[in-house]
C-alpha cells in the first residue's frame, strides 16, 4: 500500500543548522498495516509523515502509494489518497467554518471542486448519522462553528474527515497528544473502531509507549531519520514498555530520554 | 455652517458610498475571506475607470465598457495571484508591484492623466448629474443599489458552491484546505481576481459617476475599503450574521464613511487633512481586536479553581 524507498531530507543544507531528518529512509506498508511509530524528538517522525503527505519536495529516493509514484505530486494532488489528522487540533480543520462545512469539504477530497452546491441536504443526513459515532453530540450541532468546538471535539471531527472518504492510507500525526488523558483515550478508542471498520491502512505516531504497544500490528521506532526497531505481529503482542526501553538503548546505544513516552 | 448644505450634499455621499461600497465588498473578499491584504486595488480601481472611460470614448455601449473593465480588474488580480503564488512574493509586496506597474499601464490606456467624458454626449448608466430631478430608476443610489444586490446575491451563491467553499477554507486555514485536496495557490489566485474584478466595475461607475478618469482616482483605495469593512462590521456585525448581510453590511458601512466624511467637510476641516483622518481612525480600529486581546483578555484558567485544574 505504502512504499517508502530511500527517501533522504535534509534540512537548511549548507549552514549551521543542518539537519539530516530522514536518512536513506525505507519503509513498506502491506494494505491493512496498523503501524504505530515512536521514537524522541528530532527522532523524524513528523519529517516521515510530512514526506508521505508532500508537504515539501525529499532531497532524494521515491514514495509510491496504491502503486502511484507521488514523489513528484505537491501535496494537495496526494490528499487525494490520504486521510491526515495533525497534534494541532486547529490545524485538521477549519474554525470559521460549520461543522457540516468542514465535512462536506473532506467529502469532496479527490474530486475536482466545481459550481455545484458545497453540501447537499441529502449529505447533512448523512454526516448526521456518521457524528453518532462520536457520541460527542456534535450530530445536534450540524451548522455551529467548528471555532467554538474543544480541542477533542476538533481531533474527533477531524479523524472523521480524514476517513469520510476511505484514504488509502491513514497518517496520525501525535493526534492525541495536545489532549487531556481521558478525551485522548476517548478519540483513540474511536480511531481503532474506524481503523477496524474501514480496515484502514493506518500509520500512527505517538509519544505513548503504552499506546503505541496496544493499538496496531506492527510497530516501529524511529531515531536520527532511520528505523532502528521493527516489531510485529505475535512479538510485538508480547512487548512491554521494559522491553522496549532495552531494545532501544541496545540499537541507539543511548537512553531514551523523555519521560512522557514512559510515563504518559 | 448652513444644514442645507449638508443635508443637500447627502445624497452625493450615499451615492459615493454605494459606489465605492462596491470597492469594499472587493476588499472584504480579500482581506477577511482570503486573509490577504491586497494592495493592488490602489492601481485596479484606477484601471477599471481608464477602461470604462476609454471604451466609452471609442463608441462603445456602456455595459459593454463596464464589462471590460471588470475584466480588466480581474487580469490586474491575477498578476497579483501569479506573483504571490508563482513567483512566492509576500502578498502584501506583490500587491504593491501590481499598483505601482499598473500606474504606467493606467497612464498607457488613458493616454494622459486625466480623461474626461461628457455626460450629454455619452449615455452613461451614472452621474452625478442624475441625483436630483430625475426618475427615480435613472437615479445613481437607486442604479447602484440594483448593481449591489446583484452582485451579493451572486457571491452569495458562489460561496455557496464547492469552489466558494474551497476559498473560504484556503483562506482560514491552508494546511487543512491542502489536507483536504484544495490547490490553496489556484484559490488564493480566483479570490484575489474576484475582488479585483469587483473593483474594477467599481472604479467603471465612479469615473462615470463623476464623469472623468483620474490617475490619481484609486489613491487609498484600499483604506477607503477597508474603513467601509471595519464600519460596516462595527456597526452591524453583531445583527447580521448571514454572509450575504454581512456583505450589505459592508456597503452600508461604505455609505455611512462617505457621510462622515461629508460632515467632517462640512465642519470645515482642510480637506487637505482628509486622508490623514481616514488613515488615523482605520488604524484605531485595526487596533481595537488587537487591543482588546492583549489587555482586556479573560484569563483562560481561573486562578484557585480546582474544576479548572
Amino acid at each position: 500500500m505504502l512504499e517508502i524507498k530511500n527517501v533522504t531530507k535534509i534540512f537548511n543544507p549548507g549552514t549551521v543548522n543542518e539537519k539530516l531528518a530522514l536518512d536513506n529512509f525505507s519503509l513498506t506498508l502491506e494494505d491493512g498495516d496498523f503501524v504505530t511509530v515512536i521514537g524522541g524528538n528530532g527522532a523524524g517522525k513528523s519529517t516521515m509523515m510530512n514526506a508521505i503527505a508532500g508537504v515539501w519536495p525529499v532531497d532524494a529516493g521515491k514514495i509510491i502509494i496504491d502503486g502511484v509514484d507521488v514523489t513528484k505530486l505537491p501535496e494537495h494532488k496526494r490528499a487525494k489518497y490520504l486521510g491526515r489528522v495533525f497534534q494541532d487540533p486547529m490545524t485538521g480543520t477549519a474554525a470559521t467554518m460549520g461543522i457540516e462545512e468542514n465535512l462536506a469539504l473532506a467529502k469532496r477530497r479527490g474530486h475536482g471542486r466545481t459550481l455545484r452546491a458545497g453540501i447537499s441536504r441529502k449529505e447533512r443526513e448523512e454526516y448526521r448519522e456518521l457524528l453518532k459515532i462520536l457520541d460527542l453530540g456534535l450530530e445536534d450541532r450540524l451548522t455551529s462553528k467548528v471555532g467554538l468546538l474543544s480541542g477533542g471535539q476538533r481531533q474527533a471531527l477531524t479523524l472523521l474527515m480524514a476517513t469520510l472518504q476511505k484514504p488509502k492510507l491513514l497518517l496520525l500525526d501525535e493526534h492525541t497528544a495536545a489532549l487531556d488523558p481521558k478525551t485522548a483515550a476517548k478519540v483513540l478508542e474511536t480511531t481503532e473502531f474506524i481503523v477496524q471498520r474501514d480496515q484502514l491502512t493506518t500509520l500512527m505516531i505517538t509519544h505513548n509507549m503504552r499506546d503505541a504497544i496496544a493499538h496496531g500490528n506492527r510497530l516501529i521506532m524511529l531515531n536520527e531519520g532511520r528505523i532502528i526497531l521493527d516489531i510485529r505481529g505475535e512479538e510485538k503482542k508480547k512487548l512491554t514498555v521494559e522491553d522496549l526501553l532495552h531494545k532501544f538503548e541496545a540499537a541507539s546505544g543511548e537512553e531514551f530520554a523523555s519521560d512522557k513516552a514512559i510515563l504518559g | 455652517m448652513n444644514i442645507l448644505n449638508l443635508l443637500n450634499a447627502m445624497p452625493g455621499a450615499v451615492a459615493q458610498g454605494l459606489i465605492w461600497g462596491i470597492t469594499a465588498i472587493g476588499i472584504y473578499l480579500t482581506f477577511r475571506i482570503l486573509d490577504i491584504a491586497d494592495l493592488t486595488v490602489d492601481g485596479s480601481l484606477c484601471t477599471g475607470g481608464a477602461v470604462c472611460i476609454m471604451m466609452m470614448l471609442s463608441g462603445h455601449n456602456v455595459l459593454v465598457s463596464m464589462l471590460a473593465a471588470t475584466l480588466a480588474g480581474m487580469v490586474t488580480g491575477l498578476v497579483t495571484g501569479l506573483f504571490h503564488t508563482f513567483m512566492g512574493i509576500p502578498a502584501i509586496l506583490s500587491g504593491i508591484l501590481t499598483q505601482l506597474a499598473l500606474y504606467s499601464v493606467n497612464l498607457k490606456i488613458m493616454g494622459k492623466a486625466n480623461q474626461a467624458i461628457n455626460v450629454d454626449k455619452y449615455d452613461l448608466l451614472v452621474s452625478l448629474r442624475y441625483i436630483k430631478n430625475v426618475v427615480f430608476y435613472k437615479n445613481p443610489i437607486f442604479v447602484v443599489a440594483i448593481c449591489i444586490v446583484l452582485l451579493v446575491l451572486i457571491l452569495y451563491w458562489f460561496f455557496g458552491t464547492e469552489l466558494g467553499c474551497a476559498l473560504r477554507a484556503t483562506g482560514c486555514n491552508g494546511n487543512m484546505a491542502r489536507a483536504q485536496g484544495i490547490n490553496t495557490n489556484f484559490s488564493k489566485v480566483l479570490g484575489l481576481m474576484l475582488s479585483n474584478g469587483l473593483v474594477g466595475l467599481s472604479g467603471a461607475l465612479l469615473s462615470q459617476y463623476q464623469g472623468f478618469a483620474d490617475i490619481n482616482m484609486g489613491r487609498g483605495a484600499i483604506v477607503i475599503g477597508l474603513a467601509a469593512v471595519i464600519i460596516g462590521e462595527a456597526i452591524f456585525g453583531r445583527i447580521f450574521r448571514n454572509f450575504g448581510l454581512k456583505l450589505i453590511g459592508v456597503a452600508l458601512g461604505s455609505i455611512l464613511y462617505y457621510i462622515v466624511l461629508q460632515t467632517v467637510i462640512w465642519l470645515g476641516v482642510d480637506t487637505d487633512l482628509l486622508k490623514l483622518f481616514s488613515a488615523v481612525v482605520v488604524a484605531i480600529f485595526l487596533a481595537i481586536p488587537y487591543w482588546k486581546g492583549k489587555y482586556f483578555a479573560k484569563p483562560v484558567v481561573k486562578k484557585g479553581g480546582s474544576t479548572n485544574a
